[in-house]
């Protein structure tokens, strides 16, 4: 059974189609890769996922139920996280509290919400450990390594029951060491049962933890297949355009 | 398989380098953060002045009517550096502090004149502060305009409207209730004026609230990075909002506060006061590009500026050149924290 499950989602920006007719399924614990050129709709697609705008045309099923998000939040409560593209950290804070942001535990004495310090870090120390991060809840992100900074972003959507992980670029930005550290953190990811999209640019990293590959391509879906059944010349053909549809 | 993980899967040294990775960032102790902050050099600093003051006058300076002095004086600065303080936080500021609180000198003194009760009189000095802060909030936090712009409009638009109030007139004839609305301001306790006071609780709360709360947690994390923020569901616009009504609100206090002290208000009062205040946040230790300062910091910062006014004074140096002083201590606390944080980086 499919955790998610888009059909023939359209979104037009006035004149501008910048996606058409996409079908998508993703299973638990799947790694889908979703490649395609700057402006081919990558972006579009997650964000009509992660409940940044609403599909012009065109249904998202989340388990068997149609559902339909008008804000971040709303799909959050749901089970989508995402992971953006500048990790959306705050340097001056610690891992601890921007794993916890906005959704702090508080005890509430009137008219104040004072933060349970002490429960959280306890909780996030809990989750890098699972991550096999070695990251430290205390530690402030402007002190941390690119690999230590994408582990608190990711962290962050283990808080709650994710199903859903979307990665926007994930390895972008950092060394070829972290780059492996992030992958390890995908992997781990997946093994929770977790479905994971991931959008890159880098053909290796995708081919080296995803499970199936979809490329857009002007805001069409070209090809869709696993891995182990197409390779990065191929995908590559896709994205130009030099191979039509495969 | 790509090569490049392959690589990274079997290279040996990885598990090192990431050994040394750990052991190069070592966790800070309490120790360790407390001296590499700025308000407690500004401490160290404020004591060794204090210290040199005392050994050069011990009979003028450390007294306890100077102390008395001192502290007053710069109780009502210190009391809008914990609202600005918030402000800076966010990565915003607020240069209307100093206009507000002439529009509420005047509206507190405009209702006493018409002999209504001192706490009508209190509570329109505290509207008037809100109301400053809620409009500089609305068009700062939902229009997205940029808080120099719109502060600095208020500043100009508080002051005048404050003249217009007083008839350009100063207000004196309290009638009735006089004494009443001078106990707040003017009256001391166990030796200190009531301001100071004010400005102890108001440094307590608002440092707690800031350290400790979910409402803390956000002004700080919208400073470090405010699309973060926004991205992850943080009220931002909101949080945004009530922090310059904070900052409005210190605003009030210290005007109705003054107007007590001095038995009189005049629509000048507070003219240029913002840059004492903004002074005081900086020098103890607020970045104003955000994510950083404290309330003790806004504390210090402006017991500083006041205790090297007074020595100024005091060693009979021209008093025209204390601004000197005040502008080579805030470049200097910038210039600390430059040094500090190329040392973090």
């Amino acid at each position: 059974m499919p955790v998610l499950s888009l059909r023939k989602i359209s979104k037009n920006f006035g004149a501008i189609r910048a996606l058409t007719e996409i079908d998508l399924e993703l299973e638990p614990g799947e790694v889908l890769g979703l490649m395609g050129d700057n402006g081919a709709g990558k972006s579009t697609l997650v964000k009509i996922v992660a409940g940044n705008f609403p599909p012009t045309t065109g249904e998202l099923i989340l388990q068997e139920k149609p559902v339909h998000f008008h804000k971040p939040a709303e799909a959050r409560q749901k089970g989508i996280e995402i992971v953006y593209q500048d990790l959306a950290l705050c340097d001056n804070l610690t891992a601890t509290a921007n794993v916890f942001l906005s959704r702090e535990v508080y005890r509430r004495i009137w008219p104040l919400k004072f933060l349970q310090s002490k429960a959280m870090s306890d909780r996030a120390g809990e989750l890098f450990g699972e991550l096999k991060s070695e990251t430290r809840p205390h530690d402030v992100v402007r002190r941390m390594s690119g690999g230590q900074r994408q582990a608190v972003a990711i962290t962050r959507t283990m808080l709650s029951e994710a199903k859903i992980v979307l990665m926007d670029e994930p390895t972008a930005a950092i060394s070829v060491r972290q780059v492996a550290e992030v992958l390890e953190l995908i992997r781990r990811l997946k093994n929770r049962g977790i479905a994971i999209v991931l959008i890159s640019h880098r053909m290796p990293d995708v081919f080296a933890v995803a499970d199936r590959v979809a490329v857009l391509r002007r805001g069409r879906k070209v090809a869709e297949k696993p891995v182990s059944q197409s390779s990065p010349e191929e995908v590559t053909g896709l994205i130009t355009g030099a191979i039509h549809a495969a | 398989m790509p090569p490049e993980t392959e690589a990274g899967a079997t290279h040996p040294d990885i598990g090192d380098i990431r050994i040394q990775d750990v052991v190069s960032i070592k966790e800070q102790t309490a120790f360790e953060k407390i001296i590499s902050s700025q308000p407690f050099w500004v401490t160290v600093a404020l004591l060794l002045i204090i210290s040199l003051m005392s050994y050069l006058q011990p009979q003028a300076f450390a007294s306890e009517e100077n102390f008395y002095n001192i502290t007053r004086n710069f109780a009502y600065i210190g009391i809008m550096s914990v609202g600005m303080v918030c402000v800076i936080i966010t990565g915003g500021i607020d240069l209307s502090v100093g206009s507000t609180m002439g529009l509420v000198g005047v509206a507190c003194g405009v209702v006493l004149q018409a002999g209504l009760h001192w706490a009508l009189a209190i509570a329109a000095g505290l509207f008037a502060g809100l109301v400053v802060g809620a409009i500089n909030g609305v068009l700062i936090a939902y229009a997205g305009l940029s808080p120099f712009v719109v502060t600095l409009g208020m500043l100009s638009f508080a002051r005048s409207f404050a003249i217009v109030l007083s008839g350009n007139k100063m207000l004196y004839n309290f009638g009735p209730y006089k004494p009443g609305f001078r106990a707040f301001g003017g009256g001391e306790f166990l030796g200190m004026s009531n301001m100071v006071w004010a400005l102890i609780i108001l440094v307590v709360v608002v440092g707690v609230i800031l350290k400790f709360t979910t409402w803390g947690r956000h002004i700080y994390a919208i400073g470090g990075n405010e699309q973060a923020a926004r991205l992850t569901g943080v009220p931002v616009n909101a949080v945004k909002m009530q922090a310059y009504m904070v900052t409005g609100a210190t605003a009030a206090i210290a005007g109705i506060m003054v107007v007590g002290w001095q038995g009189s208000a005049i629509n000048a009062l507070g003219t240029g006061y913002e840059l004492k205040v903004i002074a005081s946040t900086v020098i103890g230790g607020a970045n104003l590009m955000g994510g950083e300062g404290g309330t003790y910091g806004a504390f210090i910062g402006a017991a500083l500026l006041e205790v090297i006014r007074n020595s100024l004074l005091m060693q009979g140096i021209d008093s025209n050149w204390q601004g000197a002083f005040v502008g080579v201590f805030i470049v200097l606390a910038v210039l600390l924290e430059k040094i500090r944080g190329r040392k973090r980086a």
